[in-house]
């Protein structure tokens, strides 16, 4: 052995640590393979973990008997109903993990206990969701790695995993239409399409460790902790009242929960509205209804319709960036509109449309005023023209005079 | 009798005036100044266009002046003020923009007609010098002009303009920090381009044009050599036109027209004010420099990151310097030791620039 090796060596002391579970593991085939081939893109293997952490016994012995002796702590294969406080033995640990990650939580295995799936797991329910069922075995990632089962753009799916799967639900008396319906929501549209990992998926509303479906009267603080304004709105409206007595679950009447679809006017007034399934056709809620729909449809017309003129008179080159800065409080106004509808009441929808009604007759305005100014340039540009137009000719005969005169050039 | 005493009190007036002008000397000059008449008289024009143009500028710029203040706070605002409050403030902003451009494309074709026509032939050098600094003054303008509205395009243009100036080796670090007044383009800037743009190169343009002018005057305007030889031959005298009234009366016709083609372009594309230049956003994509300057741009671009042991830029900065020396001193080449002129060469050079700044040029705009 040459002398560099040896300082090499010595310098490495772990790549002198004999590991007997990956050694032994890995010249097998078939799943006792499996676990030592993706061990080591582990995040537990990246921070120095191996299998004895879990899996007890003695990796410095090569002879089976004695590694895999029951004698030097060796637990085999770990069966379900034990994964969660085996896990919890060192994620509870803040000494531990807080030497890894100081900011890591360590309330993992207590919020699972307050979850659906850990009160059935506690009941000895094996079939029970735990934490191998969401993060994996043997090749768990970091939340934030992309190839991570619980990164948010993928969580959805890990839970529909199970929460689609009817065979398995079955037993649950739960429906599986939840990953279908939340497929169709304006949520997923920003979660897949926009591939935004901030977007509401199942965690946001149902938690994570502590899963739980929220009580019908806490939708409204479910739906408030990213919508605080909306909800604010809601508390003050006739509605909230009405729906906690009737036990409606509030935002999810009129949004529905999980195919929250992108919300329109469409939803107040016409063939897809909502309000009428409480407000009867010809009643003051229904009217009430309508004419906000209104108001917010005449508005978006309005401010449309200056849009279009600006667009027009800025093409002709008019300079109208004012009128159209101004466009912008208009939709503000819009927005503000579209939101008092949480308010259920019509002053507030009408004061806010008015708003912007009158910003937007005022860049109309504006745009007829470019308009009319941009058609006056023309036709003192074809005056001009004109004028200049006959001082040539006046010039040419002029010149033609001169030189047709004997004392011309010669 | 007022009617008989008016007449002559007016020519009293003029006799004083003449006696201390000497207005009959200036008379008798143009009197008799002529020009001539041939195949290539058209080119003539371009030089009394871009005079003309110039004129335009230097009116329609001090009407803007009346509004524009120049810091950055204030700049874009009150070009906003200009196009969108003042009783046709569009008008004359537009005209001016427009006339600047103008003003450098003739600019550019007086020079080729002067190559062209011969015009640098001795003992024409000075002219021919002092028009090319005049092209240097006017692109100088264009530089400056170009960033005083503090809209996002002239910004990031300046900023790539001023970024180019300081790849040029030895001096351009120094030239760089002097003509931004810093680091980075600021309201340092602006303020420092505003005051080239009205006062330092106003104040050389002036000296050299009437440098150019009086030397117009002096040796008069260059008939090219081929039709003095054809003329010479026939034995017949090259014809000449009265510069007054004949020849100015059809400089203003064609002034009329470029009149025209300003009002045509200012009231149907009236020039973009564009967006507020914001020092902390990030350049929008396709900035590029005015058109004048698109071709070295995008000669610039096209080079490679090292050539020998320059880097692209600096390499293509000292070409383009000793291209720029190497043309201004073509009177100087362009004739050998005999005083032969090398047509060949001074024809292939010229066709080539040509074809080279409006290929580039068109390559940079639509690239």
């Amino acid at each position: 052995m040459s002398r560099r090796l040896v300082w090499l060596l010595a310098a490495f002391p772990a790549l002198l640590a004999a590991d007997s579970c990956r050694d032994c593991h890995s010249a097998l085939e078939g799943p006792l393979a499996a676990p030592a081939a993706v061990f080591a893109r582990d995040v537990h293997a990246h921070r120095g973990f191996g299998c004895a952490d879990c899996h007890g016994g003695d990796p410095a012995q090569d002879d089976p008997a004695l590694s895999m002796s029951r004698a030097r702590g060796f637990l085999g294969k770990i069966g379900r109903l034990q994964v969660p406080r085996l896990c919890a033995r060192c994620h509870s640990d803040a000494r531990l993990i807080h030497k890894f990650r100081p900011q890591q939580r360590v309330d993992q295995f207590s919020q699972y206990l307050t979850s659906v799936h850990g009160k059935r797991w506690a009941a000895g329910d094996a079939a029970a969701a735990n934490c191998v069922d969401c993060h994996g075995v043997h090749e768990i990632r970091e939340v934030r790695d992309a190839e991570s089962p619980v990164h948010p753009l993928k969580l959805p799916a890990t839970c529909a995993r199970c929460h689609a799967d009817a065979a398995y639900m079955a037993r649950y008396k739960l429906p599986t239409n939840q990953f279908e319906q939340y497929r169709q929501s304006v949520h997923w549209e920003a979660l897949a399409r926009r591939r935004d990992p901030s977007a509401p998926s199942c965690a946001s509303c149902h938690g994570n460790h502590g899963a739980t479906p929220p009580q019908v009267a806490s939708v409204a603080a479910v739906c408030g902790a990213c919508h605080a304004l909306l909800e604010d709105l809601y508390r003050r409206s006739p509605h909230q009242p009405v729906f906690a007595k009737l036990n409606r679950g509030g935002c999810s009447v009129c949004h529905d929960h999980h195919k929250v679809t992108r919300p329109s006017v469409e939803l107040l007034a016409g063939p897809r509205s909502v309000c009428v399934q409480c407000h009867q056709p010809g009643s003051g809620g229904a009217a009430a209804a309508a004419e906000m729909a209104r108001l917010i449809r005449s508005l978006q017309s309005e401010l449309d319709r200056s849009d279009r003129i600006l667009e027009q008179a800025a093409r002709d080159g008019m300079e109208v960036s004012e009128a159209q800065a101004r466009q912008q409080e208009g939709r503000e106004a819009l927005v503000k509109a579209r939101v008092a509808v949480h308010t259920a009441r019509l002053a507030e929808v009408a004061a806010r449309a008015q708003e912007g009604l009158e910003i937007a007759a005022q860049t109309y305005r504006a745009g007829q005023e470019a308009l009319r100014e941009r058609d006056f340039r023309r036709w003192g540009l074809a005056a001009s023209l004109a004028a200049i137009a006959l001082t040539l000719a006046g010039l040419w005969l002029r010149i033609r005079a001169l030189e047709r005169a004997p004392a011309g050039w010669p | 009798m007022p009617v008989t005493e008016s007449p002559r009190a007016a020519r009293r007036l003029a006799g004083w005036f003449e006696e201390r002008l000497g207005a009959d000397r200036i008379r008798e000059f143009i009197a008799h100044k002529t020009v001539p008449v041939h195949s290539g008289t058209i080119w003539y024009y371009f030089g009394g266009i871009t005079l003309f143009l110039f004129g335009i500028q230097v009116l329609t710029g001090i009407l803007l002046l009346l509004y524009y203040r120049p810091t950055a706070t204030e700049a874009y605002e009150s070009v906003q003020f200009i196009v969108t409050r003042v009783e046709f403030g569009w008008l004359i902003r537009s005209i001016h923009s427009w006339s600047a451009n103008l003003m450098i494309f003739t600019a550019f074709v007086h020079m080729f007609s002067v190559v062209f026509l011969r015009g640098w032939r001795r003992p024409r050098e000075l002219t021919w010098l002092s028009g090319i600094v005049l092209l240097g003054l006017s692109l100088g303008f264009g530089f400056s002009g170009y960033l005083l509205p503090w809209n996002t395009i002239s910004y990031f243009a300046t900023k790539v303009g001023a970024d180019l100036a300081a790849a040029a080796p030895v001096v351009g670090p120094a030239l760089a920090r002097f003509l931004r007044g810093g680091d980075d383009v600021t309201g340092a800037t602006l303020t420092r381009f505003f005051g080239f743009h009205v006062a330092v190169l106003p104040a050389l343009t002036t000296a050299f044009l009437a440098l150019h002018l009086a030397l117009v005057q002096r040796f008069g305007i260059s008939t090219p050599p081929w039709i003095e030889e054809r003329n010479r031959r026939r034995g017949a005298p090259i014809p000449q036109m009265p510069f007054a009234p004949n020849f100015f009366l059809r400089e203003l016709m064609a002034w009329y027209a470029a009149l025209a083609a300003l009002g045509v372009l200012a009231a149907l594309f009236p020039w973009p004010l564009g967006e507020k230049a914001d020092p902390f956003a990030p350049a929008p994509a396709g900035i590029r420099p005015e058109w004048y300057f698109l071709a070295p741009f995008y000669t610039l671009k096209l080079l490679p990151s090292h050539i020998w042991v320059l880097e692209g830029e600096q390499a293509g900065l000292i070409g383009f310097g000793l291209l720029a020396i190497w043309w201004s001193a073509l009177p100087f080449w362009a004739v050998d030791g005999a005083g032969r002129e090398r047509t060949r060469l001074l024809n292939g050079v010229g066709v080539l620039l040509i074809a080279w700044l409006s290929s580039f040029s068109l390559l940079g705009y639509f690239k």
